[in-house]
């Protein structure tokens, strides 16, 4: 699904390199987790994949197709493949909680007929029904994130890319929030997701992508948060 | 493609920065109204010239039923002999003279109906009054005096008249106003480029929680844009309709109802020109709007 081929990126004015050719693959329907210290370079990672930037040597590769290589024009479409979900929610304040996951369908341009069904069965999926008409100011930090992972999810992505989405919650409500990314992963959506937080790496036991200093320093299936050096 | 979205949008946008859409609005109405004056006065002097400017420079006016005892060599409408006399004088025996072609009293009078016809004093002429007249091309067009010299005293010649002297001031006058409207066009024109920059700027800045994620999203760059493009044209197009009522205006109060009642001899635009006038600032309005958007949203908005 996803392939970095010797990946390097070094950003214009800097010395030190964001990523040290770096070569990995993600397969279909996995779950990965992306941990490292600030600076390790994660964002650039999920940047990367986004197309918001390009490596500076070596392939991106995302649902077979060569990212450098992708027209400006074509961009739109590649992102469409991928849901993003934020630290910081990233919601519409002034749209209730139905309209902010609408909003990802309608710029594509999707009928309403079609937003009218989808919408509020992802708004199900992510236990929010009920509160389609209220305003992200009116709901919890949790909830606001479910919503950020319906708006997400609704366009059936092939991957699902969480910038510490848990970054802003409590334990519990961030557990309630992995159980969510868990049941879409098993939809067959692949997900990755970068993160600090600990608990949530060590309770899922998924693979895990481990970053220091822009290289690649671990990847384990099934791995941990802390590593025996 | 949502329609619906997209008004709605352009309706956001339009009332969130009003103030700002107004100055563009506003701006561009003044530059397109400068645009169209200028265009007009193009006209104008197109109506003006008449049939023989620029074809011929010296006129040699023979006498007809008016000029008799008021002109010194007129004792008679001018006679047969007379002309020929005349003709034979300025085709042969006058230096400098390229062409001399003769125009009678009923073409005359035909060439003054176009071109003043519907003045009043047009309206009153008939073809006695026209004058039988020899329009002469000069190799030198200043060797005028060559002309008055040759057949100025020559019994039936009433008057020998250098059109282009008649002419020119007036002119001028028309040309300068021209050139002025021109340069105020052209300065504001930038000043509107100016404020379209800033209120897309503006615009897009204010916008740009929703830009960011229709980008994440997947909306094509061209859906992202469009709502700035269509407020800029709207804008463009008000402006455009501005400019367009306040010339009809001027041509209507001031033109039609002030200044041709005083002015008889002079023949005004009608209302052919605003024909293509009007849809020409319509359409420069929208352009303009759109190309300063356009640019604006290359340098501001993150695609």
């Amino acid at each position: 699904m996803i392939s970095f081929e010797n990946v390097s990126k070094t950003y214009p004015g800097q010395e030190r390199p964001a990523l040290r050719n770096m070569s990995l693959e993600i397969e279909r329907g996995e779950f990965v987790f992306v941990i490292g210290s600030s600076g390790s370079g994660k964002s650039t990672f999920m940047r990367l994949i986004l197309r918001e930037e390009r490596p500076t040597t070596g392939r991106v590769i995302v649902a077979g197709k060569d990212l450098s290589r992708l027209s400006n024009w074509k961009l739109p479409h590649h992102r469409r493949l991928i849901g993003t979900v934020f630290q910081d929610f990233r919601l519409l304040p002034n749209k209730t909680v139905f309209q902010n996951v609408a909003f990802a369908l309608e710029v594509i341009g999707k009928p309403k007929s079609h937003l009218n069904k989808v919408v509020p069965e992802v708004i199900d999926l992510v236990g929010l029904g009920g509160k389609e008409d209220r305003l992200p100011n009116e709901l919890s930090g949790g909830e606001q994130q479910r919503v950020a992972v319906a708006r997400a999810f609704v366009n059936r992505p092939m991957v699902l890319i969480a910038d510490e989405p848990t970054g802003n919650l409590d334990p519990e409500t961030s557990v309630g929030i992995m159980k969510l990314l868990d049941r879409i992963n098993r939809t067959g959506t692949t997900v990755v997701m970068v993160t600090h937080d600990q608990a949530i790496v060590n309770q899922m036991r998924k693979r895990v992508l481990e970053l220091d200093q822009g290289t690649l320093v671990r990847d384990q299936a099934r791995g941990v948060y802390g590593y025996v050096r | 493609m949502r329609i619906q979205y997209v008004l709605q949008e352009i309706g956001h946008g339009l009332r969130r920065n009003l103030t700002m859409v107004i100055a563009v609005i506003v701006s561009t109405a003044v530059a397109l109204t400068m645009l169209g004056a200028g265009l007009l006065m193009l006209e104008q002097t197109k109506a003006m010239q008449g049939f023989w400017y620029g074809k011929v420079e010296v006129a040699v006016y023979m006498c007809n039923k008016n000029d008799v005892d008021h002109s010194p060599n007129c004792s008679s409408v001018v006679t047969a002999a007379q002309r020929q006399a005349i003709d034979d004088q300025l085709t042969h025996k006058t230096p400098y003279v390229q062409k001399v072609q003769e125009e009678t009293q009923a073409e005359a009078f035909q060439h003054y109906e176009q071109a003043y016809g519907s003045t009043a004093l047009g309206q009153t002429a008939t073809e006695q009054d026209m004058e039988d007249n020899f329009r002469v091309k000069l190799s030198d067009p200043s060797k005028y005096q060559v002309v008055q010299d040759a057949v100025g005293n020559m019994q039936g010649v009433a008057s020998v008249v250098d059109e282009q002297q008649l002419l020119q001031p007036l002119f001028t006058f028309i040309h300068i106003a021209e050139y002025s409207a021109g340069g105020v066009a052209i300065v504001m024109l930038v000043l509107a480029f100016l404020l379209i920059f800033n209120t897309v700027r503006l615009s897009a800045f204010s916008r740009r929680r929703e830009t960011g994620i229709m980008r994440l999203v997947g909306a094509s760059n061209f859906y992202i844009q469009m709502p700035f493009l269509l407020e800029g044209a709207v804008a463009g197009l008000l402006g455009g309709a501005l400019a367009s009522a306040v010339l009809i205006a001027i041509k209507a109060f001031f033109i039609d109802g002030i200044v041709a009642p005083h002015l008889s001899s002079i023949q005004f635009i009608g209302w052919r020109p605003f024909v293509f006038i009007i849809p020409l600032l319509l359409v420069v309005g929208i352009l303009m709007s759109v190309a300063a958007s356009v640019f604006t949203l290359r340098k501001y908005l993150r695609v």
